[in-house]
């Protein structure tokens, strides 16, 4: 591990081919993605926050979208020299903050449906897209209901995860 | 919604407004509850980006205890208590004598009743100075990392916006060492009511 850790902040990613630990602190049911390529050792992370950029009609920031930022961050890999046949994925996040009893139904009654669900769907949409790029998924640490850091080293390209409930975790 | 991002410092003091008075009427519900002297800060209003929010309140991986409540009505948002773990343990001991280290289960509902109650003083006071009806859900409850929790209410409230509202007081039992955050985040598409009702529209 080096000292240059960067902290990629909600709905942002960060592209570099330098031996950085990127790090997504906090992950509750955002979904952090970790783009590598081995050989290149080129690696992304992005701090994604809602599953789908076309559902929503005035968009923010790409950063904050699975399918944009997924999108965005390959090809500034790929600017980087990465190839997509050598890349895989890791995913981490999408939990599940909150349970109210009762609050199953969507918007409106009685409270955070839309986000008791967003980190299931989050992560449901960056498997599709990654399946959609032909990138295989090589490791998870995703879903329940507790909240997650990730640091990523990309002189290796290994995960690690800490959480409160559950110590830490390598992938 | 206009595009621009800008509040007026005129908008921006109503909403301390709604702060305060909000705020005002939770710490004396509070106060009653625990029979201590509830202090409140002066409430900060402003418009926060994304990445930011989770320092408002020490970063995203402070291991914090959360109550979070869903607001419906005429107008919609989210409000939350956060409290350090060991200020949350140390007001769950105010009202549930038990030695225990742990947050016991009784001592997690209390605390979450406890956000219920705040949330519901503050919303009424809210409600009786603006008219706005304002719907407090049940409360859902967390123990974990600051951002963890906040970004589940981001979800909820800036689905196209990279900005949230936030309306944030801290409060301080001193003889106890319990301090807190009150924070409303009421949905920007309800802003422009709220404003309205405030006699301050853009």
């Amino acid at each position: 591990m080096t000292d240059d850790l960067i902290n990629v902040g909600v709905a942002e990613y960060y592209v570099t081919h330098n031996p950085h630990v990127l790090a997504c602190f906090g992950l509750g049911s955002c979904v952090g993605v970790a783009l590598y390529d081995k050989r290149k050792k080129v690696g992304g992370l992005a701090h994604i926050m809602l599953p789908d950029s076309k559902a929503i009609t005035k968009q923010g920031n790409r950063g904050k979208y699975a399918d944009t930022a997924i999108q965005d961050m390959l090809e500034e890999m790929e600017r980087l020299g990465a190839r997509r046949r050598d890349m895989n994925a890791k995913v981490v996040g999408g939990a599940c903050m909150f349970s109210i009893p009762g609050a199953i139904s969507p918007r409106n009654v009685p409270g955070p449906a839309l986000g008791m669900q967003i980190g299931d769907r989050n992560i449901e949409s960056v498997k599709n897209i990654l399946k959609e790029l032909g990138i295989p998924l090589k490791a998870e640490d995703t879903g329940g209901s507790h909240g997650r850091t990730m640091k990523f080293d990309i002189s290796n390209g290994v995960v690690t995860i800490s959480s409160i409930k559950h110590g830490l975790v390598e992938l | 919604m206009q595009e621009s991002r800008g509040l007026s410092p005129l908008q921006l003091d109503a909403l301390r407004e709604v702060g305060n008075i909000g705020s005002g009427n939770a710490a004396v519900a509070l106060s009653t509850m625990v029979d201590k002297k509830v202090l409140l800060s002066v409430p900060r209003a402003s418009l926060v980006p994304l990445v930011k929010v989770s320092d408002l309140v020490g970063g995203a991986e402070t291991p914090v205890v959360g109550v979070y409540l869903h607001i419906s009505g005429d107008a919609s948002g989210s409000m939350l208590l956060l409290l350090a773990d060991s200020s949350a343990a140390e007001l769950a001991h105010l009202m549930v004598a038990d030695p225990e280290e742990e947050l016991t289960t009784v001592e997690q509902s209390a605390l979450q009743e406890t956000g219920s109650i705040l949330a519901g003083s503050y919303l009424n006071a809210l409600s009786q100075m603006t008219g706005i009806l304002l719907r407090p859900s049940v409360p859902g409850f967390a123990m974990d990392m600051a951002g963890a929790i906040i970004d589940f209410i981001l979800v909820e409230i800036s689905q196209s916006e990279d900005y949230v509202l936030v309306i944030e007081t801290e409060f301080d039992i001193s003889q106890h060492k319990i301090r807190g955050h009150l924070i409303l985040f009421p949905d920007l598409g309800s802003l422009d009511i709220i404003l309205g009702r405030l006699g301050v529209s853009g």
